[in-house]
């Protein structure tokens, strides 16, 4: 049993961008550090969101510490007493550093939910209906057993798609002829033209090996496909990384040994120029007192955009290949679970309207990210791992979707809201579906049995992550997205990384605005049913003298009430955050709070951010 | 001069016009004294008809006999014609080269223009310093409406009548406007109700190298403090800027001379500099490069958001001065009828509810930019392509314009107005039928008595069908101060403006609509429940029955 502070008093919380502070009390529970002001609003920070604490030297009012937190959210403490600061500092580092997967949230978070509600979540999802809706099995692809124990692949799932003129001694061939035996599988079916998108890792070539099985299994894929003479395979590396691959017995396919393949190298980065990438862009956007010229100079230099761009212009060269061409392609990278991933969900995005709902976001996300094993406990630091392991990639992705969102504010179901939810819960460790690294390692820790699942949770607060602008037909008239990838278009997600620093959001939201007025319509049209069958009723049946009387009583109680004002107003929109208890307060207007803060002394002439606290 | 003369060909069969995703359009093309006008004659399909005035550039190209004219607009618009036969071509460029650089004020196209609308109220009347001042006098009796300036004797850029001190008298005023750059002495800009505070303008004192002084100048100012209160002067230049500027007879405020006022500097570009960044930023955005370092690195050259946010900053700094520190202010740069009234006017917009409105706007345009005597002339006549020498040309009103669009997106139900009408607003101060923005001052405008020879802008703009087409759907009166944030990430490139013509604006268009037809339907459900109320409730007391219960 860990000996921990639970109540530290008189700690003074600064405000990011300004020079303004709230005292406080820090209280540290198993779970959460929660810091209460004196007027009782709450910072509620779940341990596993935390990514570093730091003690920075003691000052004059006090000793410093400052988190980060893996949704971005940095909070700088003041303690007053460095005994004090030492012993959250000590406590936290022996909370921040779980071991085993028991130790997680997910294990012992406990809404209020019985087992069978819980258990109904985690059945939401099923891919084998996803691939039947996209038309497969069919006369050209078949479902393949030959993963039933995870014998051929430990991180591919049991269930999965080949072509149907793939034997299985084809398919073991070729997973050994692939990194980590991810060999090439189905993983979007465009049915419009029998096009397939397929996933591997990369071929263990080296300078000059060469497998047969592996080239039919190429050649099976080729021949599914009538459309078109060769497939595409898309190396996502840039050609260097792949070249360099090669010495140690990897990397890509020979066009000579492989009849009717394109191959193409689009160029994305790997995990290490992302982690470093997104890190620098943080501490650019970090920095105090800003100018413009170091934030653009700084935006250029992390070269985040940058990356950016090269997903969606990948998932675009996809999406091109299937949907014009109606070629199959095969994409890989070095093992198959990062820029693959993100390649293969953000095309079939771009191809297919149904990934663009809500339900329809999960089940992409579920089926190339959780099922096809991308490393989301290594790359979200969940356990206390190899920091070389931990990268943003699926950050990214949710970002690659935003860019796409703003393009096309009509084409999605769901608004950033979700986007940001969704990542707030790969990180938090409260829902059992992002734990661990692959399906085989999630069916050991039997989290359908012991955890609850985000899906089931986010769709019951659907409502909140609408976008209002969804038009539903507008996949009829596009079916296919087609971005723009000038530089101009792709923008920087304040949202998301500044998700927690109100200061810079717009004041009011017209998403948020919006959102409740389209609510309010339902409600009025509901009400306006009534009340219209309440006139039919009560001009016809006024005869009947007691009817009548109980009829008015109700009417007079019900119905003739006040005016109908605004309804938006005073209707408070939150999105639940990881704690349970915890408000989205970036979300929230801050109308509410003009003009209720202290003025401040003497006028500041030298505000990076002009006050706003208005 | 007759137009006929410089019109060599003025009409040209099979040409052929190309604009960014739009369909191509074949057709006619017309030169007319003031437009070129191309159509294709058929019923169903759009008419160009782009103002001479609005064309800042053009590019000629040939291939065989197929010449290609490429006109770039100061809207920032670029379209293709593409005409047959050489001399046809060539005799267009020169007259549309002709054309859209006349110098002669007289054959402008606001004194040709007569409307196809009916003028329900004249604008030109709508916004009178009488009645802005019949507001004040609500409010406060500290204030006079001088009329030392009625035949622009005093300072030629500045408007008949100006409020001033009540206690200062107009000898004071013509002595200290002989102290003020350009004869601009301190008069009233904004009175802040909520603590009675001001905020004023004028040109810079010409305090020179040897440090003149005005006795006039100091009372003039310290008139309008409260006993025991400092006020601030807002030097829209830096320290050493306005160091420099004693050496050619200008300056700023010594402490020595001015004890009750605390003097700050900010650092707004002057106005070459601003052209130069808008011509550099408008190159970025029409880049085609598909690289992100490239696209970055010539939006963070142009150093455009970094003029956006100087002002804005310098602006919430006057504001917090009037509402936070309940503080008189003194805004001026060296001329000041630039950065000056960029400071002023949107300290207002920060400050004051009235200028979020759709009239309020106007009426702040009106005050603040057309009677305080911005050039808008001079400003305007040339935008981002141009390939003549650049003369006093700056985005200064524009910059202003997307400083309030920021304001706008951050504040987004707080403003009676969508973008719309700031886009409206940036495309007539550079091309319109309207006589509003001609001249560079109200003596100017007087002169060529534009109010009786041209129809106003606000005459159009506050019809009722535009009216609603420029308003916000989301508005709601919002009486408070509105404090943006000038966080880099805060502020955003002005799509609308800069991306205007680089995209197809459908996708964004429609989502709009959308979200105006949510709204709109709001209203109409929440008519309809409260009717069906009034009616039941109706049907309850006339029915006797009820009423003996």
């Amino acid at each position: 049993v860990l000996h921990l502070v639970t109540t530290v008093e008189q700690v003074r919380l600064l405000e990011r961008f300004s020079n303004k502070s709230t005292s406080g009390t820090l209280h540290l529970t198993a779970t959460h550090l929660i810091f209460v002001e004196s007027n009782n609003a709450a910072t509620t920070i779940l341990h596993h969101h935390i990514a570093s604490v730091e003690k920075l030297s003691l000052t004059t009012s006090g000793c410093p510490l400052v988190i980060q937190c893996r949704n971005f959210r940095v909070v700088h403490f003041v303690v007053q007493r460095e005994r004090d600061c030492h012993d959250i500092y000590s406590s936290l580092l022996r909370l921040l550093r779980p071991v085993s997967y028991d130790e997680l949230y997910a294990f012992s978070y406990n809404p209020k939910q019985n087992e069978q509600q819980r258990e109904e979540g985690w059945q939401l999802i099923d891919l084998g209906a996803e691939f039947e809706r996209m038309g497969v099995p069919c006369d050209r692809w078949q479902l393949t057993d030959v993963n039933r124990d995870y014998k051929i692949c430990e991180t591919y799932p049991r269930d999965l798609y080949v072509p149907i003129t793939a034997s299985k001694p084809i398919i073991v061939g070729s997973s050994k002829f692939r990194s980590k035996g991810r060999f090439p599988v189905l993983t979007y079916f465009y049915q419009e033209k029998k096009a397939a998108v397929c996933r591997c890792s990369q071929p263990l070539s080296g300078f000059s090996a060469r497998c047969l099985e592996d080239e039919s299994m190429l050649q099976a894929i080729s021949k599914a496909n009538h459309n078109s003479r060769f497939v595409y395979v898309m190396d996502t590396r840039p050609k260097l990384n792949a070249m360099a691959n090669r010495a140690a017995g990897k990397g890509y396919e020979n066009e000579d040994n492989y009849s009717n393949i394109r191959f193409q190298f689009v160029g994305i980065e790997n995990i290490h120029v992302m982690r470093t990438s997104l890190q620098k862009l943080l501490e650019v956007v970090g920095s105090r007192f800003l100018s413009v010229n170091d934030y653009l100079l700084g935006l250029e230099s992390c070269g985040w955009l940058r990356h950016v761009k090269a997903v969606v212009d990948a998932a675009i060269f996809l999406t091109k290949a299937v949907t014009v061409e109606g070629a199959s392609v095969l994409v890989h990278c070095s093992d198959g679970w990062d820029r693959t991933a993100q390649v293969c969900s953000l095309g079939a995005l771009l191809m297919d309207p149904y990934y663009r709902t809500i339900k329809g976001f999960m089940v992409l996300i579920e089926k190339d990210w959780i099922s096809f094993g991308h490393k989301f406990a290594d790359r979200c630091d969940q356990l206390d791992g190899d920091p070389k392991e931990v990268s943003p990639v699926f950050t990214q992705f949710l970002e690659c979707v935003w860019q796409l969102t703003e393009q096309f504010p009509q084409a999605f179901e769901f608004s950033e809201w979700l986007l940001l939810q969704i990542h707030e819960h790969v990180h938090s460790c409260q829902y059992g579906n992002f734990l661990a690294n692959n399906q085989r390692l999630r069916e050991e820790l039997q989290l359908g049995d012991r955890t609850h699942s985000l899906w089931a949770f986010l769709l019951r607060e659907q409502q909140n992550y609408l976008n209002p602008a969804y038009c539903p037909t507008y996949a009829d008239a596009h079916p296919v997205l087609e971005p723009s990838t000038l530089p101009c278009h792709f923008k920087f997600w304040r949202n998301m990384y500044h998700q927690f620093d109100r200061s810079m959001h717009p004041r009011q939201s017209v998403l948020k605005n919006v959102l409740t007025l389209k609510e309010s319509n339902c409600q009025l049209e509901d009400t306006i049913k009534d009340l219209e069958t309440l006139y039919k009723d009560f001009s016809t049946v006024f005869l009947i003298v007691c009817l009548f009387y109980s009829m008015c009583s109700y009417v007079s109680n019900c119905f003739v009430g006040e005016e109908v004002t605004e309804c938006c107003s005073d209707t408070e929109r939150t999105v639940e955050g990881s704690s349970g208890t915890e408000r989205k307060e970036s979300y929230s207007d801050l109308q509410e709070t003009y003009g209720a803060k202290a003025e401040p002394a003497v006028v500041s002439l030298e505000f990076g951010v002009a006050r706003m606290t208005c | 001069m007759e137009f006929a003369e410089l019109i060599k060909t003025p009409r040209v069969d099979g040409v052929v016009l190309r604009r960014p995703f739009l369909p191509t359009v074949e057709g006619t093309l017309c030169l007319t004294g003031h437009h070129l006008i191309l159509s294709s004659r058929q019923d169903n399909t759009e008419e160009l008809w782009l103002l001479h005035a609005n064309i800042d550039a053009i590019e000629k190209r040939f291939v065989g006999s197929l010449g290609t004219i490429i006109v770039k607009c100061k809207d920032l618009r670029v379209i293709q014609l593409d005409i047959p036969g050489m001399e046809e071509c060539l005799n267009i460029a020169s007259s549309i080269e002709v054309l859209s650089t006349l110098d002669s004020v007289s054959l402008m196209y606001p004194l040709f223009y007569r409307p196809m609308f009916q003028v329900i109220e004249d604008g030109w009347k709508s916004f009178l310093p009488e009645d802005a001042f019949k507001d004040l006098e609500s409010m406060t009796e500290e204030w006079r409406l001088s009329d030392v300036n009625k035949d622009y004797s005093v300072c030629s850029s500045y408007p008949p009548l100006v409020a001033v001190p009540k206690d200062v008298d107009d000898d004071t005023l013509r002595k200290a406007a002989a102290f003020r750059h350009g004869g601009r002495f301190p008069v009233l800009s904004y009175y802040h109700k909520k603590n009675g505070m001001v905020m004023m303008r004028s040109g810079q004192p010409l305090t020179g190298t040897n440090g003149r002084r005005c006795k006039e100048d100091e009372k003039l100012i310290n008139a309008t403090l409260r006993a025991g209160k400092r006020g601030y002067i807002i030097d829209t230049r830096t320290v050493s800027v306005a160091q420099q500027a004693k050496a050619r007879g200008g300056g700023f405020e010594s402490e020595a001379n001015y004890p009750q006022w605390r003097r700050i500097h900010k650092a707004i570009e002057r106005s070459s500099i601003l052209q130069e960044s808008l011509i550099k930023l408008v190159e970025a955005c029409n880049d085609q490069s598909h690289s992100m370092d490239r696209w970055l690195s010539k939006l963070e050259a142009s150093n455009w958001q970094t003029h956006v946010k100087e002002i804005l900053t310098s602006a919430c700094l006057a504001a917090q001065c009037i509402d936070r520190e309940g503080a008189s202010v003194l805004v001026h740069g060296t001329e000041g009828t630039d950065s000056t009234l960029q400071v002023t006017s949107l300290a207002q917009i920060i400050l004051d509810p009235a200028c979020r409105t759709i009239q309020g706007f106007q009426a702040l345009v009106e005050r603040e930019w057309l009677q305080a005597g911005h050039p808008f002339q001079q400003r305007c006549s040339q935008s981002a392509y141009s390939n003549s020498k650049p003369r006093c040309e700056a985005p200064v009103f524009l910059l202003f314009l997307d400083c309030v669009w920021q304001i706008l997106r951050q504040f987004p139900c707080s403003f009676q107005f969508s973008q719309h009408f700031l886009v409206l607003l940036f495309e007539h101060t550079y091309a319109s039928q309207f006589g509003t923005f001609m001249g560079n001052s109200a003596s100017e405008r007087s002169k060529l008595n534009l109010s009786q020879k041209t129809v106003s802008l606000w005459s159009w703009v506050n019809r009722p069908q535009e009216v609603e087409r420029l308003s916000n759907p989301l508005y709601e009166a919002n009486c408070l101060v509105i404090w943006p944030s000038v966080a880099p990430q805060s502020l955003l490139l002005w799509e609308g403006v800069f991306l205007r013509w680089k995209r197809s604006s459908r996708c964004l268009d429609e989502a709009y609509d959308e979200m105006v037809h949510i709204i709109q339907y709001n209203k109409e459900l929440q008519n309809k429940v409260n009717n069906l109320r009034r009616q039941l409730a109706q049907l309850e007391t006339e029915e006797p029955l009820l009423q003996t219960p």
